[in-house]
C-alpha cells in the first residue's frame, strides 16, 4: 500500500480524527480566553464528526446513519457556539474580560 | 479495506491523482488545526479554524458524503466562524494586553495530554480488527432526506426545538445588561 492509496483506508481517517481532537484539547488547557476555549472545542467536536464518517463509510450496514449523526453534531455545536457566545459576550459586559483567570466568581 | 485497491496506484493515473488531492486535504486539515489552536490573536485563531474546517469538508468528499460536505461549509465557515469572529470584535479589544504571564506548565502539560490522547485513539485505531458488514443501502442524499423524515423523525424534531431554544437563549442572555 503505497501512500497515495490511503484514502481508502478507514485508520488514515481514525488517525485524523484522533489528531484533530488531541490539538482540541490542546488549545482547551492552553487557551486562557474564553472565545479560544470555545474555538479548540469546535476541533474536538469536528474530530469526533470525522470518526463517525469514516466508520459509516467503512463498517456501518446502514450508510445513512453516520451522515445523519454528523449533520445532528453541527446543529448541536451551531446552537453551543450560539449560547457560549452569548454568554461570552455577557460576561464581557460585567467582568471588561473575557481571561478565563479573571472571570472566576459567580456572584453576579 | 477493500482488496482491489490494494495495488499501489501511480502519480499520475487517476488513482493517484486522487490521492495527491487527498494528501492535500489532510494537509490543509492538520495546518489549518495547528493555526486554530496556536495562534497569539484569536482573529487568526478562527481563520485557522475556517481552513481546517475547509479541509475536513474535503475528507467528507473522499467518505462518500458530499452533502454532509457541503453542510460543513455552509453551517461551520459560514455560520459559526462568522458568529466567532462577531464575538471577537464584540468582546476582545484589548487582545494584546496579557493579564499576567500565561503558566509554565500549561503547555507542557497540554502537549502530553494532547499526546496521550492522540496516541491512545491512534493505537486502538491501529489495533482494533474493525468488521465490515453488508451495505443495506447507497448512502446518497435522496436516501438520506428520506430517513430523516422517517427514521429518525422524532429526533430531528428535538434537533430543531433544541436550535430554537438556543437562539432565543442567546437573544436573552446577551441582551441583559443593554439597558444600563
Amino acid at each position: 500500500m503505497s501512500v497515495l492509496g490511503i484514502y481508502n483506508e478507514l485508520n488514515t481517517y481514525l488517525v485524523i480524527g484522533a489528531v484533530l481532537f488531541g490539538m482540541g484539547i490542546y488549545g482547551m488547557v492552553t487557551r486562557r480566553t474564553l472565545i479560544g476555549m470555545l474555538i479548540a472545542s469546535e476541533l474536538v467536536l469536528a474530530g469526533s464528526s470525522v470518526n463517525f464518517m469514516a466508520f459509516n463509510r467503512f463498517t456501518a450496514p446502514d450508510p445513512v446513519t453516520g451522515q445523519v449523526f454528523a449533520l445532528f453534531i453541527m446543529a448541536i455545536a451551531a446552537a453551543e457556539a450560539a449560547i457560549g457566545l452569548s454568554i461570552i459576550i455577557a460576561v464581557y459586559g460585567h467582568f471588561k474580560s473575557i481571561d478565563a483567570e479573571d472571570t472566576a466568581q459567580l456572584k453576579g | 479495506m477493500n482488496p482491489s485497491t490494494l495495488a499501489s496506484p501511480t502519480l499520475l493515473s487517476v488513482d493517484g491523482l486522487v490521492g495527491v488531492v487527498f494528501l492535500i486535504m489532510v494537509a490543509i486539515t492538520i495546518i489549518g488545526g495547528l493555526i486554530a489552536c496556536n495562534s497569539d490573536r484569536l482573529v487568526r485563531s478562527v481563520a485557522g479554524l475556517v481552513v481546517c474546517f475547509i479541509g475536513v469538508a474535503g475528507l467528507y468528499f473522499f467518505l462518500n458524503s458530499p452533502f454532509v460536505a457541503m453542510m460543513q461549509i455552509l453551517i461551520y465557515v459560514g455560520a459559526v466562524a462568522v458568529t466567532i469572529s462577531f464575538a471577537i470584535m464584540l468582546a476582545a479589544p484589548e487582545e494584546n494586553k496579557k493579564i499576567g504571564p500565561p503558566s509554565i506548565l500549561a503547555g507542557p502539560l497540554g502537549f502530553a495530554t494532547a499526546a496521550l490522547i492522540t496516541g491512545g485513539f491512534t493505537v486502538l485505531a491501529l489495533k482494533t480488527e474493525w468488521h465490515v458488514y453488508k451495505k443495506l443501502n447507497d448512502g446518497s442524499m435522496k436516501t438520506i432526506g428520506l430517513q430523516l423524515l422517517t427514521d429518525y423523525s422524532m429526533v430531528f424534531e428535538v434537533v430543531s426545538i433544541v436550535l430554537l431554544i438556543a437562539i432565543l437563549g442567546a437573544l436573552v442572555i446577551a441582551r441583559e445588561g443593554r439597558d444600563n
